[in-house]
């Protein structure tokens, strides 16, 4: 009983960046419908960031994750402006070659500009941990689940009730009616593709600390993000929100019961099996936005 | 011209170990050439039924793990059970590895029947990420990241030619050679046969297709199973030429560079997995002796990138294309088959978004 209430606040607090990472693929895979391979490479370029700032050049802590924020919302932009808004409208299988070709050009230029050791980024809370009666979770762990719960509520809000966000669901509800509208399609489009790598960038920042920044670390992350996503459904940004937690929970169970070389089986286990089965996802749209 | 040039190329070939001593370089066009056979088998997926298979190293895989087991034999435990396996001579592995490929090959054409695009991509690579932490995890059987060594080299022959092991290079080299100019053969035929036919009218327009009594499940799972099967066999040749085979044969990179041999050489086309094959499986030894691994995958993905947006249709259509327009300087059908690439690619951009939405 113990162990299984040490397994769910492992849950909760994966779930978290989980959440981050799969909402950010639901706006650029969900929404634009872009098979977005490099959204693990965005992860991993935001933990990098975070190295960078946080260790490298020593700024503080928090300053640090919003610049690593900030850097994979730039990077984000250029990769849609540069490779994307040449070939927007093609069909979905050019689109997914370029972004195949990105994925390998990104993780090997990680790969050649750090090196293949792994890094590891110092945090200022305090190492002991926070015990709770059986349970004990470290400090930096909490304060990664806060800032993960912050920026989810922070998506939403923007998504859902801003002026900005309302622009973004015309645009790809029918960008044509939009552009009539006088929406600017283009900067909704770059915008969008930033706005979601700088979501993919945060997890990667966030979770930076917890494990250590390796250059490979973005193919499995990219992965997890697509289960996430499908899990959910396509563009529903509640749906990516529980799926990664229902993704951080198989994880833990499939470790903690099964063996934990297979913890990152799940993900695709999940894949397979919703696809098989329900393919709309688990949470059925409110609203269509594809 | 075009009928005898692949004629030209095989006796090219089949004379390149009398003159070429270096036994790296002969090496080199053996694993080249096994690549060749798993990018050919890539090709009937991703060219002619349109399917983006990027999982395809998953039966590379399979192939050259069952055939290696099957020839090294294996004892292990399954709830109490003990299963001992004795070792069986290498070419029958290789058929079996061949066969679990295409078994495998029939599940995700079953599959790819319900879902399609995007999401057949992503259950392909999911697919082959689950066989990588299998063949990692499952120690007992596939000795994990501790590899498979001593996998024994094929032999070949009858009770009454006598047998023959495939020791050296030049020996594999051949028996590669051969089984690509059989492949090439059979796919020929099969792309040239009405069932081809059905897979390419698949691949322009699937809702025609359809209304016109063309059974999805029946081609696309007949083509899934043949490219499974022929990347099984690839897998097994790796791993008995190799002799020794570890889990970093699911490495994702392995499918990119099928996939960049297909689409650059010219998805779709016969030849096309011939010649990206070829280029990419010897632009490695030019690269390394100027640059180091994380470049060269740096200039593989600048080149698909590149390929994608200059050079669409892949090579070899285009080399054909300015091969007729030499020939014919006022042609009539002469780029037809370009034409057809290209509407064909606007409708299937059109019935992929009426699938999506």
């Amino acid at each position: 009983m113990d162990q299984l209430l040490q397994h769910l606040v492992n849950t909760i607090i994966m779930g978290g960046t989980y959440a981050l990472l799969g909402i950010g693929l639901t706006l650029i895979f969900g929404i634009m419908r872009i098979v977005n391979f490099t959204h693990g490479e965005l992860y991993a370029f935001g933990a990098y960031m975070m190295y960078f700032f946080a260790t490298i050049i020593g700024m503080n802590f928090f300053v640090s994750i919003a610049f690593a924020i900030a850097a994979g919302m730039v990077l984000g932009a250029i990769i849609e402006f540069t490779l994307l808004r040449p070939k927007r409208g093609a069909d979905i299988d050019t689109t997914m070659l370029i972004m195949i070709g990105a994925w390998i050009v990104m993780q090997n230029l990680e790969h050649l500009s750090w090196g293949g050791i792994a890094k590891s980024i110092n945090s200022p809370l305090p190492d002991a941990p926070l015990v709770i009666g059986p349970v004990s979770v470290s400090w930096l762990r909490v304060m990664v689940l806060l800032i993960a719960l912050v920026l989810i509520a922070a998506t939403y809000i923007v998504i859902n009730r801003t002026k900005i966000g309302k622009a973004m669901r015309a645009t790809f509800q029918d960008s044509n009616t939009a552009a009539l509208m006088g929406i600017n399609i283009n900067a909704i489009y770059t915008m969008t593709f930033g706005f979601g790598s700088a979501l993919a960038a945060a997890a990667g920042a966030l979770l930076g600390p917890v494990f250590v920044v390796t250059p490979t670390m973005g193919d499995l992350a990219s992965l997890k993000a697509f289960a996430i996503v499908i899990l959910g459904g396509l563009g529903n940004i509640t749906g990516a929100a529980i799926g990664g937690f229902i993704l951080a929970f198989a994880e833990e169970i499939g470790a903690g019961y099964i063996s934990s070389g297979y913890r990152d089986a799940m993900g695709f286990v999940i894949i397979i099996i919703v696809l098989l089965f329900k393919p709309t996802g688990l949470f059925a749209r409110a609203e269509r936005v594809g | 011209m075009k009928q005898v040039f692949p004629f030209i190329a095989l006796a090219f070939f089949a004379t390149v170990p009398l003159w070429l001593q270096d036994q790296y370089y002969l090496h080199t066009l053996v694993v080249a050439g096994i690549f060749m056979l798993a990018a050919m088998s890539l090709n009937l997926l991703l060219g002619y039924t349109g399917q983006l298979s990027l999982g395809h190293v998953a039966f590379f895989g399979i192939g050259a793990y069952v055939s290696a087991l099957t020839s090294l034999g294996f004892s292990l435990s399954i709830f109490g059970f003990q299963i001992t396996h004795e070792p069986w001579p290498a070419f029958v592995g290789l058929i079996l590895g061949a066969l679990a490929a295409g078994l495998c090959g029939y599940l995700i054409g079953k599959l790819a029947f319900r879902v399609r695009g995007a999401y057949f991509v992503i259950v392909t690579i999911s697919f082959a990420e689950v066989v990588r932490l299998v063949s990692l995890n499952w120690v007992e059987l596939t000795n994990g990241p501790l590899a498979l060594p001593g996998i024994p080299p094929l032999t070949l022959g009858f009770e009454w030619t006598g047998y023959v092991t495939l020791w050296g290079k030049a020996q594999n080299y051949y028996l590669v050679l051969v089984l690509i100019a059989l492949a090439y053969l059979l796919i020929k035929r099969l792309v040239q046969s009405p069932y081809g036919r059905a897979m390419i009218a698949l691949r322009e327009n699937e809702t025609l297709a359809v209304s016109v009594g063309i059974s999805v499940t029946k081609y696309l799972v007949l083509a899934a199973i043949f490219s499974g099967a022929l990347a099984g066999l690839a897998g097994g040749l790796y791993a008995h030429y190799i002799q020794i085979i570890d889990p970093m044969i699911f490495m994702f990179l392995n499918t990119v560079t099928m996939v960049i041999m297909v689409i650059t050489g010219g998805k779709g086309t016969l030849a096309g997995p011939l010649v990206g094959g070829l280029i990419f499986g010897l632009a490695p030894v030019f690269l390394r002796n100027y640059v180091g691994p994380e470049v060269q995958w740096i200039l593989y993905g600048v080149l698909m990138i590149l390929v994608v947006f200059v050079l669409p249709e892949g090579i070899v259509p285009a080399i054909e294309r300015w091969f007729n327009r030499a020939a014919k300087p006022k042609r009539k059908n002469g780029s037809a088959g370009g034409k057809m690439e290209q509407s064909g690619s606007s409708l299937a951009m059109a019935s992929s978004g009426k699938v999506n939405s």
